[in-house]
Formats: structure tokens, sequence, C-alpha cells
């Protein structure tokens, strides 16, 4: 089977297609040393990503083993994230920062 | 490693020997660009700022004047100037000497009595400096001279996944043999500073990444902007990418996992060796003028949907994963990346691969854009215009 989708990182929820695929075409794609596939829910376009899970409105969307976004609407696996289904959360900085001890470097 | 380039005598070697034709303000751009085109071996910027402007905007604008002078791949420099703006060509012409030892000379169109006379007079001054350039011999420099700015553009999935992982390798690579390099860009940032700032080599620089993205997004937001509202680009959604995080997530990448040694402000000159990053905008062309200010010698630049940008300094070398991109623009693009994304080759082999790319920019192979002449230059504003 052709691998068309690439995973990130294993705890990835998402993969992205490297591409196009039809709706009710198969996503392959090598984690680990597992060839791993699911059936596409409708058209994802060259570069996009496909959900590897249900999503339900709200849930963190993972790429780079990091949250890339929330999903605004409810996504089943196999579904198309795209701009317009996934939305970026502000930071929150002040939780970033790290204590500085002593002097000067 | 080594590589053949001109050795300045402060700071650090070139890998080109330009005379820079450079105006002060965008009065001059016109006169510097004709003077440019009568002298072999000279370069002209076409400056729109650098007049009418608030001190933040005149300060940043001189500071990209002078960096561009200063930077090592300028040999010598012909100022333009017209006599009425905010900083004629004398002052910026003894605030050059004062940073550099390398020649400096400088007309005012209104002294000269026109275009036409200052044109006469820069050419004259620009084809002695070349001819003079001509004579400089490339000697072997040590690749600890290198100074390598990194930039995305125009980025799609394929660059978070595979050209940024590529050239994030070369990075390390570079900084383990000595060399430096800059990553710009800092609202792409945003989203993915927590796994940036893990790179910090002090707790101090950790939390100045942090407060560069913190900084970024309330400066956009006093002046009524969200800062997720304009990135991703529509070109970036279009290439796959969703929010503001999936491509910064992807953007810092390119940047490698060596230790950060320096934040700096943009345009600034970094004071110690290793992996750096500089506080940019995101729009590339505006953080390739601050890098090229920085003293950068050449820019590697990864892209997805594709771009032909060029400067007039420093060489910048087009990277690309996309293979359906590398095919439709093949004129533009230098290297083809894609056999990471077909599972050919690994982001590290092909990281590798780029190692020697950059030795032969260095030695002197033209980029697709230099062979071109492009000099695209874009001044980062904080404030309208007066």
């Amino acid at each position: 089977m052709k691998i068309n989708a690439l995973i990130i990182d294993d705890t990835d929820n998402v993969v992205t297609c490297v591409d196009e695929v039809s709706a009710g075409s198969e996503v392959c794609y090598r984690k680990g040393d597992e060839i791993l596939s699911l059936k596409a829910l409708e058209d994802i376009p060259y570069c996009h990503k496909i959900a590897l899970k249900d999503f339900s409105e709200g849930d963190e969307v993972i790429k780079y083993g990091e949250m890339i976004g929330r999903t605004n609407t409810a996504v089943k696996k196999g579904g198309w994230l795209w701009d317009k289904n996934v939305y970026s959360v502000p930071r929150d900085y002040d939780s970033e920062l790290v204590e500085v001890t002593g002097g000067k470097n | 490693m080594q590589f053949w380039g001109y050795k300045r005598s402060e700071g650090r070697a070139g890998i080109r020997n330009h005379v820079l034709i450079l105006p002060t303000c965008v009065c001059g751009s016109e006169t510097a660009r004709i003077v440019a085109s009568q002298v072999r071996g000279a370069v002209n910027i076409v400056f729109n700022t650098g007049c009418s402007d608030v001190q933040a905007n005149t300060d940043m604008s001189q500071k990209v004047l002078t960096g561009f002078a200063c930077n090592p791949n300028v040999y010598g420099v012909v100022i333009i100037g017209l006599g009425c703006e905010t900083v004629g060509h004398k002052p910026l012409r003894e605030k050059i000497q004062a940073m550099t030892s390398k020649p400096v000379v400088s007309f005012g169109i209104q002294e000269e009595g026109g275009t036409l006379k200052t044109i006469e007079k820069a050419v004259r001054a620009a084809r002695e400096m070349a001819s003079e350039a001509g004579r400089q011999q490339k000697e072997l420099c040590d690749i600890s001279e290198l100074l390598l700015g990194i930039e995305c553009g125009g980025s799609d999935a394929t660059s978070g996944i595979a050209s940024n992982p590529a050239v994030g390798e070369l990075s390390d690579l570079l900084v383990d043999l000595g060399a430096s390099t800059m990553m710009s860009e800092s609202i792409e940032w945003i989203g993915g500073e927590h796994v940036l700032a893990k790179r910090a080599a002090t707790p101090e620089i950790h939390n100045q990444i942090i407060e560069v993205c913190r900084n970024y997004e309330e400066h956009l937001k006093a002046a009524g902007q969200d800062c997720r509202a304009g990135q991703p680009t529509p070109g970036n959604k279009a290439g796959g990418l969703s929010t503001l995080d999936e491509k910064s997530l992807g953007c810092i990448r390119k940047g490698g996992t060596r230790p950060i040694v320096e934040v700096l402000e943009q345009a600034a000159r970094p004071t110690k060796k290793g992996a750096v990053v500089m506080d940019t905008a995101g729009f590339d062309i505006s953080s390739i003028t601050s890098m090229a200010a920085g003293g950068c010698n050449a820019i590697i630049f990864t892209t997805g949907r594709g771009t032909p940008t060029g400067n007039a300094i420093v060489p910048v070398l087009k990277v690309t994963a996309n293979a359906r991109t590398y095919k439709a623009m093949e004129d533009n693009m230098d290297v083809d990346l894609s056999a990471i994304i077909s599972g050919e080759k690994t982001y590290k082999e092909m990281g590798r691969e780029l190692v020697d790319v950059i030795h032969d920019v260095c030695n002197g192979r033209m980029t697709k854009a230099e062979a071109y002449g492009f000099s695209d230059i874009a001044v980062d504003h904080v404030c309208r215009f007066v």
C-alpha cells in the first residue's frame, strides 16, 4: 500500500496527506515500524490534515507532539482538519517564564 | 572546514565583494539604481523610506542602512543622498565611517545640481572602487567566519515536515563546525515559543524568547490587529497550515537544536558565535533585510509554495521539499528536498548535503536569485509616516 501521509510525532492525532486524497480512499502512513491506514470521509487536498480520531468540539489537535489548535466543531475520524474547523488558542506567556536565579549569566 | 572569502580589516570575512550604491532615502534610490547599472561589480538598494518618519522608524532605517554598509559582503560604499532628508549623506557617511574602515564616499543630489551631475561623479567614484575591489584576492577563511541567516517564506505543510528540519540539521552541523546561524521571524515563534525557549542557553534567554512573543502580540493588539488574523497567510492556509501555532511549530525547526546563545533586536549584529535568533517580522523580505543588516553572509530560504526573492548584498538560496513547486518554479528554486517527503532520503541526510551547497555558495556559486540580480528589501516600520 502506498504511503500517502506522514505523521510527525507518535502522539499526534492528525497526519498530513502528501497526495490528493479522494473521499472513500485509503490514507496510509508509517508510525514506527507499523504501517497504519484509515479511510478518508471526504476529499483531502495535498498537504492537508486528516483526523486520526473522532474529535468533539473543543478537542485539542496535536501535530509535532504539540497542540496546534482546537476544533470548533465535531470532526469524525477520516475527516478534513483545516483552517475552517481548527482555531488557535491564545498563549499563557506568564506560565512559560522560568525563574532566573543569581546574577546575569 | 574553510571557504574562499574576502578578509575584512574588522569583523568577519565576506563571501562577495560588492560595491554598494546606497541611497540615504527613497529620493536617492533611482539615482543609485542608474549608478549601479553603469559599473560592473556594483549593486544597489532600492530604499522606500528614510524621510518624513517618526523617530523609531528613522532609527530602524538608520540601523538597516549602516548595517548594509557594514555587511562583510560589501567592499565599499557609495552613498547617494538628496539634501533635505532626515539623515543626509554626510552624517550617514560619518556614522558608517565610525563603524568600519572600508571605503565610503557620498554625494548629495541637491548639492551636485541634479541627478545627471550626481550620476557622473558617483559613477566615477564607484568605478574606481570596483576597480580596487577587483584586485582583492580571495583567501582561505575558517568556517567560523560564516554567519548564515535562516528564513522561510511561502510556507506550506512540506516546510515544517521536511525542508525546515533539513535546514535545522544544516544549522546544527554548521554550529558544530564553529559557524554561526541566525533564525528570525519572531511572530512565527508564537505557538511554538515554549519549544524554542527550551533551546535557550540561559534562563534569561529563555524568558527573552517568551517576552519577544508576548510583546509582538501586544504591539499588534495596540494597532487593533490580532496576530492570529494575519497569520497564517491565505497561501499558508491553502498549503495546509491551519493555525499560527501549526505554522510556528514547523517554522522553528529550521533553527535546529543547538543552544540559543543570543536574542537580537532587529538589524543588530550578533556579539556571540553559535545559534542566535533575531526579533523580526514574519514578512520574509523584511526579515531578510534585517538579517542582512545584522551581518549575515548568506540566507538559506525554505519555501513550500515558491518565491523568487533575492537580496543585493547576500545570496539567497531557495530550497523546497514540495516536488510540484520545484518542478513548476525550477528557475527560482536552487535545491530540491522532496526526497524527504517521498521517503527516499531523511531530513538529516539532506541537511548534510546542504552543508556542501552552502560551502559552494560561500566559495562563489551564484544562487538563482543572485544571478538574476534581484534586490528586494523591506524596512520594518512601527508607525505611520508623518
